[in-house]
């Protein structure tokens, strides 16, 4: 049962790939916010997966939940510094 | 048999990002992928954690604290992923990103 909670958190990474691309290559600058900001849900998980495997979950949960504060947060931020920059940024 | 709820769970929760990254990957225009972003994403960490705090019930053996800890992490994913999800739509289009429409596919085919 312990290599299960392993082998999530690796199949878990494998899928942090696919919102990478769209980080990267992403025609808008909407959708790399948004690539971001999914890679960034998906590490919540990670990082309570992590203190699974390492018998620490106690420390791990407050870093999980700090790290999905700092997400939201920057999310936010991002977001109303693009509706006041305008059209030219996002314009497709 | 929690054991098998607590696999069913976590294999829900990762079928669901799968099929939210997929619905990023191949869907046309910014606004159909943030609203599959957003659904997916949350559902599946809401589900995913909740099979990780029966398996730490079960073979991890957690205080009450931690899994009070993580039922409030629960919780603030549950308010603040739809929360996100609105903000940047609202960036968009108060940016002038203009949405997708079935006429643009006709005209690219002409």
């Amino acid at each position: 049962m312990e290599s299960f909670i392993l082998y999530l958190g690796i199949v878990l990474m494998g899928i942090m790939l696919m919102p990478l691309y769209r980080a990267v290559v992403g025609p808008t600058t909407l959708d790399r916010l948004m690539g971001m900001n999914a890679i960034g849900s998906k590490t919540v998980a990670l990082i309570v997966i992590i203190g699974l495997v390492f018998e620490r979950v106690d420390m791990f949960v407050d870093i999980a939940l700090a790290y999905a504060m700092l997400n939201f947060i920057a999310v936010l931020a991002a977001s109303r510094y693009l509706h006041k920059r305008g059209r030219r940024d996002t314009a497709s | 048999m929690i054991e098998i709820l607590v696999i069913f769970l976590c294999c829900a929760g990762m079928l669901l990002f799968f099929g939210g990254m997929i619905g990023i990957l191949r869907l046309p225009d910014a606004y159909t992928r943030l609203h599959m972003a957003g659904m997916l994403d949350t559902l599946g960490l809401l589900v995913l954690l909740l099979g990780l705090v029966l398996y730490g019930f079960l073979h991890a053996p957690m205080s009450l604290l931690v899994q009070f800890k993580i039922l409030l992490l629960w919780g603030f994913v549950l308010v603040t992923s739809p929360t996100a999800t609105h903000a940047m739509v609202d960036a968009g289009v108060r940016a002038g990103l203009t949405p997708w429409v079935q006429a643009d596919v006709k005209r690219r085919r002409k």
